[in-house]
């Protein structure tokens, strides 16, 4: 998909500035009922689950100690995969966005946990919750959008390196955990010559690599050892239940901003952008994903993604109950809600980036792509008081 | 002269390397969140207590008898103790004043009176169901006691300002040689512990003066001193609204005993209503609008931010937070304190009011 600043038909084109302000008013009611609603159930909830995580990893790990056995192997590896998704997806990315601050337990906080992850909560939470939630989809702003190895979008610029990017995409996969500590250490942009000896990157660097230590150390020797003639197989349960996680959770959040039918936007749309305009961004920058209750508790309810996006700190055992809302407002208002089932939305995803690693129009297929320069299409993102502005910053780019 | 090294206990140094494999093993959480599902009570370090019991004393006041659990280090008869429930599922401290003697069987119990409106109170009293574990601090206060027993002894309490009397009547303070208790409450059935008051003064433990406000009105210093012609020479003990305390004060400064006057306030005495203006929580990105009125802890708290707090009525300064930049007003003598940037003036959240734009490094 191409920007929607620069589509010739944009699914937003019939909306007015009012229209969009009103969307605005409505999400914020949603998320006033759900606020007022929050309470001793929801809660229970995330301590439920969190128990729930706990036992399990505690009992994987205990079966494990006996993983010669390939039974044991196989019951403690499947335990251990699935506590570390819940610990990654339902309770750590939703702890660290602060959905659960509101209960005032310090032991379940964004400001104070931390969680079994390569990156240290502190350095993904400015990446993921100040830059990713705040530039959604803006080519430029959010490196979310290809994580800046991956073209994922026609109006990223073609680079040789993009032919790779079937190849990049599946290593990530493999490593992704690893792959988000670098992305949230901006090693690209950081390992630039003049960047390299700066006194804070090289204390983030530190940072990182005291986690990963300690990561690595509690899975592939502590728990091992512990296992005394069994440790070899504790070894391969871990780097299992590791392996599966990081190719579930990549497969998850590429559902996320990747499937078509998700818009991105330009850089220049979002100058002094309104609530309203925000809220749309994020409608049309997400994708769903649909499922069984089982797989939206696996996904960390990241299956809710444009629900999450528009209120990234509601409970996310919410997300299901105002979808629906949600869903009827895209209809009302005349927007198209991206959803499907996972099989679907993966594929969908791989084959952009499968596309895209080729330059725009490789096979001859005609998108209606604006050539870089040209004036903008009107659109009605922007509430029209500074055109001229908007024509300069867009033509100067 | 030989000199002596304090060697290091072994045991000490055994525990701390188990303590580091430990955390080796659970990384990134502590043994603690792990083995609290087994044991809720068993942790150190998270000091926790299981409700045993709700007893009703008045309708609308309750004992709960609360086993602590490891790491409690035991209490004086007249000290409070900080609880945290959740009500709603929102953590909520408060405290009150512990009402047992140091028990052998380990249990503790406070007493608390539902205040209208009261949102933990009325939980408290009313839906808290035995079996629930709450969040626990050491008890603390200066309300206790002396280790020399003084020869006469007066309480002046009112309503549930009896609460951290009464567990000093239990630790035997009726049987010093001369007690008056002289309690407020509205109605004789509204006097927490009434049966047992009125059951130590027939056995002569002390002798008791019931004030029942609705007829008698509000005791004043001078009807005080008609009851108990020789308070001033009293070694006093007094809990109650702010009113009473601040008049009883100004009597035994005036009689040159303000030395045996001891209080024990549980609000605090609030004057000043400022303007109220943007509050923002630079540490945790959160920005609210506070009126003049309301605490710093309550619109941090209220926001959802890990406010570190305490006593909640000024005393204790578990809840100083640094001023980065604004004006704070103190809500007991409306004094301003304010900060530019670079001052980090350390200001007591529970009992300070936004007196303008202000920003907390939190």
């Amino acid at each position: 998909m191409t920007t929607i600043q620069k589509q010739a038909n944009n699914q937003i084109a019939h909306l007015s500035a009012e229209d969009i302000e009103r969307i605005g008013v409505e999400l914020d009611a949603i998320r006033e009922q759900v606020i007022a609603g929050r309470g001793a159930d929801d809660a229970a909830y995330i301590r439920r689950v969190i128990t729930t995580q706990r036992v399990l990893e505690m009992g994987g790990r205990t079966v494990l100690l006996a993983s010669l056995f390939p039974p044991a192997w196989f019951l403690g590896t499947a335990a251990l995969t699935v506590a570390k998704i819940l610990e990654n997806m339902e309770i750590g990315h939703n702890v660290l966005h602060g959905q659960w601050d509101w209960m005032r337990d310090p032991k379940i906080h964004s400001t104070t946990w931390e969680w079994d992850h390569a990156t240290p909560a502190e350095q993904w939470k400015h990446s993921h919750n100040q830059l990713h939630h705040t530039y959604t989809n803006v080519l430029g702003k959010d490196n979310d959008l290809g994580y800046g190895i991956m073209r994922v979008d026609e109006g990223q610029r073609w680079h040789p390196f993009h032919l790779g990017q079937p190849l990049w995409n599946f290593v990530n996969a493999c490593i992704f955990q690893y792959g988000i500590a670098a992305y949230d250490l901006e090693l690209g942009k950081n390992l630039a010559k003049s960047r390299r000896g700066a006194p804070e990157f090289r204390a983030r660097v530190k940072q990182t690599l005291r986690k990963i230590g300690q990561q690595v150390t509690k899975d592939y020797v502590v728990h091992p050892l512990l296992s005394g003639p069994s440790a070899a197989t504790t070894i391969t349960a871990n780097l299992t239940a590791n392996f599966i996680r990081n190719l579930w959770s990549h497969s998850v959040i590429m559902c996320g901003h990747f499937p078509e039918g998700v818009e991105t936007f330009e850089r220049t749309s979002i100058e002094g952008e309104t609530r309203g305009e925000w809220y749309l961004r994020q409608m049309l920058g997400s994708a769903n994903i649909s499922g069984s209750r089982l797989m939206h508790v696996m996904t960390g309810n990241l299956s809710y993604q444009i629900e999450h996006h528009l209120f990234p700190d509601l409970p996310s055992n919410r997300y299901q109950e105002i979808a629906p809302k949600v869903r009827d407002l895209f209809q009302r208002y005349g927007l198209s809600y991206t959803t499907g089932s996972l099989p679907r939305q993966v594929a969908s995803a791989w084959k952009k980036v499968i596309r895209l690693s080729l330059p725009n129009n490789f096979f001859g297929h005609s998108e209606p792509v604006r050539p870089r320069g040209a004036a903008p299409a009107p659109v009605v993102m922007r509430v029209p008081n500074t055109p001229e502005a908007e024509l300069v910053s867009t033509s100067s780019r | 002269m030989a000199t002596t090294q304090t060697p290091v206990p072994l045991r000490d140094t055994l525990r701390a390397r188990a303590r580091r494999l430990a955390r080796l093993v659970t990384t990134p959480l502590v043994p603690g969140d792990y083995w609290s599902i087994l044991d809720p009570l068993g942790s150190s370090t998270d000091l926790r207590g299981r409700v045993e019991a709700v007893l009703p004393e008045t309708a609308d006041a309750a004992t709960l008898v609360i086993r602590p659990g490891r790491g409690w280090a035991g209490h004086k008869a007249g000290q409070y103790l900080r609880i945290g429930v959740d009500v709603d599922g929102v953590r909520q401290w408060r405290s009150y004043s512990l009402t047992s003697p140091p028990r052998p069987d380990g249990t503790v119990t406070i007493t608390v009176k539902a205040l209208p409106g009261g949102t933990v109170s009325r939980f408290l009293v009313h839906h808290l169901q035995a079996g629930t574990v709450v969040q626990l601090d050491q008890a603390a206060g200066e309300f206790t006691l002396p280790a020399t027993r003084p020869a006469k002894a007066l309480f002046v309490t009112a309503g549930s300002g009896i609460t951290p009397v009464m567990g000093m009547l239990r630790d035997g303070a009726d049987r010093l040689d001369d007690v008056v208790l002289v309690h407020s409450a509205p109605r004789p059935e509204d006097v927490i512990f009434g049966a047992e008051l009125r059951g130590l003064a027939a056995r002569g433990g002390l002798r008791l003066v019931e004030r029942h406000t609705d007829v008698d009105g509000v005791l004043d210093p001078a009807e005080l001193a008609v009851l108990v012609p020789d308070m001033t020479e009293r070694e006093t003990w007094a809990c109650g609204p702010n009113g009473m305390l601040d008049a009883l004060q100004d009597a035994y400064d005036a009689a040159g005993s303000g030395q045996r006057l001891h209080t024990e306030r549980f609000r605090p005495a609030l004057v000043a209503v400022g303007d109220g203006g943007t509050v923002t929580f630079t540490g945790s990105a959160v920005t609210a609008e506070a009126d003049g009125a309301t605490s710093l802890l309550d619109t941090g708290e209220s926001r959802g931010v890990l406010m570190p707090s305490g006593c909640r009525m000024g005393i204790c300064f578990g809840c100083v937070v640094p001023l980065r930049e604004g004006a704070v007003r103190d809500l007991r003598d409306g004094q301003v304190t304010s900060a530019v940037p670079g001052d980090g003036v350390l200001v007591q959240t529970c009992v300070s009011a936004a007196a303008g734009p202000c920003q907390l490094d939190i």
